[in-house]
């Protein structure tokens, strides 16, 4: 981290980081709500599983707007590619987490059956393959390379 | 632009926007019952109120329309007193709280097809002796009730259904103000109150008064444990408050009636949501003494509905097919029987329907009132119109009927529209003329 923006990547990597640990840890919750709601069918578990799901997508999205800009910032550079998978990785867990949004917003045993708890395990998968990539550095250290 | 909205993002979502097909036959005691199908957004259709302006609701030929009140505070169901003074439940209860994401959205959405004024509590009396259209008095008859909704007279009181309590009030005939304490009758089931209308019909004796309780769900999605008593005709008898339930899985009886020739219980019920646009449809059907109607676990019989689990099938062997298929996301909210002749000619024996309008299919139903027509005591032919007009041709709302009541002392019908907050009278053309009061 020897670049003259360093300060300021520092602080935006922070706040990254904060975003992104919204998916991760909400969308592992939402699965093991699913998952309870399908081995007791109370509501209260599927529930929590709607609201987790709509909280790791206002973190995600932010996230995901993130690894955007940073990929149209990266293009002519060698991060390029790494980029481009961690926004295409991200862009994917986002767009199946909406989708798993609206099939919890159904009712009863609908709102996850085996559909469901399946977009939830993806959207952890996704969540957790993202911050590997994210914490693990490979951001930006193909940009100081 | 909420149905672009919606269809725009049921397309990003993979669901296919609710169009229903025109060749299947809802109504009737043989109701076409497509496959349930499931969209990962609700096809949303609210028709955008817009008023009534300077047009009138159509009704056939021969009769008129006239506004007997307006300026209302959301009127909901009537009553005809002995003496012709006109009674209306003006009022809103209800508000469950949301519980997920889809509630508050929901909620917001169809706000937009409900009327902006405040919930009355309140029961207005209309009195016109002289049956000319035009109430020589009106009054606020009875003030701070709450969400008042199925009225009942007999024997010297007034019994009023509010959302949490059926209570009476002692009447003399002419009066019209009542300052007196309501007196309790029974508690209702009130808790969370998702479908908080409490309908009333007093049986033809006037021993019994039924209660229709509705589900505090579409389909369970709140937990099974808060429809313990919900979804049920209760049977309460008049001198002593006890109660039973008559009638189970009946899921939202919205309005009460006796039918005149056999003076058996009927009940127009609304029924569930979100498996289709031509799923379920909502019913008139007599109310049988112990009949389970198959809500949540199954609908118009042995349908099972997918959504509700654990499944019961020794309540779904069990499960009554109601008698008459109103059609699928109508709002049937309104019923009153023609009694002594009704209007005459192909309107003497049968049933006025009010139908308050779908939300939960593209190409919108109900917003009418129609005419069932009945032969010893049952339905017997197709659901005719009778009254129209409550949307324009581009689909927006002048008006929703809610409660109707057919006034068999002056040939006349009552639509309660909860949307213009209006009372419409709707009259034979020689009728119109003044008479003596009855």
């Amino acid at each position: 981290m020897q670049s003259l923006r360093a300060g300021a990547s520092a602080a935006e990597g922070a706040v990254h980081g904060i975003l992104l640990a919204f998916p991760i840890a909400l969308f592992t919750t939402a699965l093991i709500t699913d998952i309870a709601y399908l081995r007791t069918a109370q509501v209260q578990w599927t529930n929590f599983s709607s609201w987790l799901i709509a909280g790791a997508l206002v973190g995600g999205g932010a996230v995901l707007a993130w690894s955007l800009i940073r990929l149209l910032f990266a293009w002519r550079t060698p991060a390029r590619r790494v980029r481009m998978v961690y926004a295409a990785v991200v862009a994917v867990m986002w767009v199946l987490g909406l989708i798993n949004a609206f099939k919890h917003s159904q009712d009863a045993w609908t709102s996850v059956g085996a559909f469901g708890v399946t977009l939830s395990l993806i959207c952890t998968l996704l969540a957790l393959a993202a911050g590997v990539i994210a914490f693990s550095g490979r951001l930006d250290r193909e940009v100081i390379r | 632009m909420i149905r672009s909205i919606t269809c725009a993002v049921a397309v990003l979502a993979l669901a296919a926007c609710g169009r229903s097909d025109p060749g299947l036959d809802q109504t009737g005691p043989e109701p076409d019952l497509p496959g349930v199908r499931q969209t990962l957004l609700p096809p949303m259709k609210i028709a955008k109120p817009i008023g009534w302006g300077d047009a009138l609701p159509t009704v056939p030929t021969g009769y008129t329309v006239t506004a007997m009140a307006t300026d209302l505070q959301i009127p909901r169901q009537m009553l005809v007193l002995p003496n012709g003074d006109i009674l209306v439940a003006e009022g809103r209860g209800g508000g469950a709280p949301a519980l997920r994401p889809k509630d508050v959205i929901a909620g917001v959405i169809k706000k937009q097809g409900n009327t902006k004024v405040a919930s009355g509590n309140r029961i207005t009396l209309l009195r016109d002796a002289d049956n000319d259209g035009r109430p020589e008095v009106r009054s606020v008859f009875i003030d701070n009730l709450n969400a008042p909704y199925g009225l009942a007279f007999v024997e010297g009181y007034l019994y009023v259904a509010e959302q949490d309590a059926l209570v009476r009030f002692p009447y003399q005939p002419g009066q019209t103000r009542i300052t007196a304490a309501a007196e309790e009758v029974t508690k209702l089931p009130s808790q969370i109150n998702h479908h908080w209308t409490k309908s009333l019909a007093a049986s033809a004796d006037g021993q019994t008064l039924y209660v229709g309780i509705g589900s505090n769900s579409n389909i369970g999605e709140r937990g099974l444990a808060l429809e313990e008593e919900r979804a049920v005709v209760w049977a309460i008898d008049r001198t002593t408050g006890a109660r039973r339930t008559v009638a189970r899985g009946i899921r939202n009886p919205t309005a009460l009636a006796i039918e005149p020739t056999t003076s058996a219980l009927w009940a127009v019920v609304n029924e569930r949501d979100e498996i289709g646009p031509q799923l379920v449809p909502d019913y008139l059907t007599s109310v049988r003494e112990g009949g389970f109607y198959g809500w949540p676990y199954s609908y118009w019989g042995q349908n099972i509905d997918p959504r509700v689990r654990p499944q019961k099938p020794e309540l779904v062997a069990a499960a009554i097919r109601p008698d008459y298929a109103l059609g699928s996301h109508v709002a049937a909210l309104g019923l009153s029987f023609a009694r002594d002749g009704g209007f005459g000619g192909a309107f003497s024996e049968g049933a006025f329907v009010g139908q308050h309008g779908s939300w939960n299919r593209q190409d919108i139903s109900g917003y009418r009132v129609v005419w069932v027509p009945f032969a010893n005591g049952r339905p017997s032919g197709k659901p005719v119109d009778f009254v129209t007009g409550f949307l324009t041709d581009q689909g927006q709302a002048r008006g929703r009927p809610v409660g109707v009541v057919f006034d068999p002392a002056r040939r006349i019908l009552l639509v309660a529209d909860d949307l213009s907050n209006t009372v419409w009278r709707i009259a034979p053309r020689a009728a119109a003329a003044p008479r003596p009061a009855p």
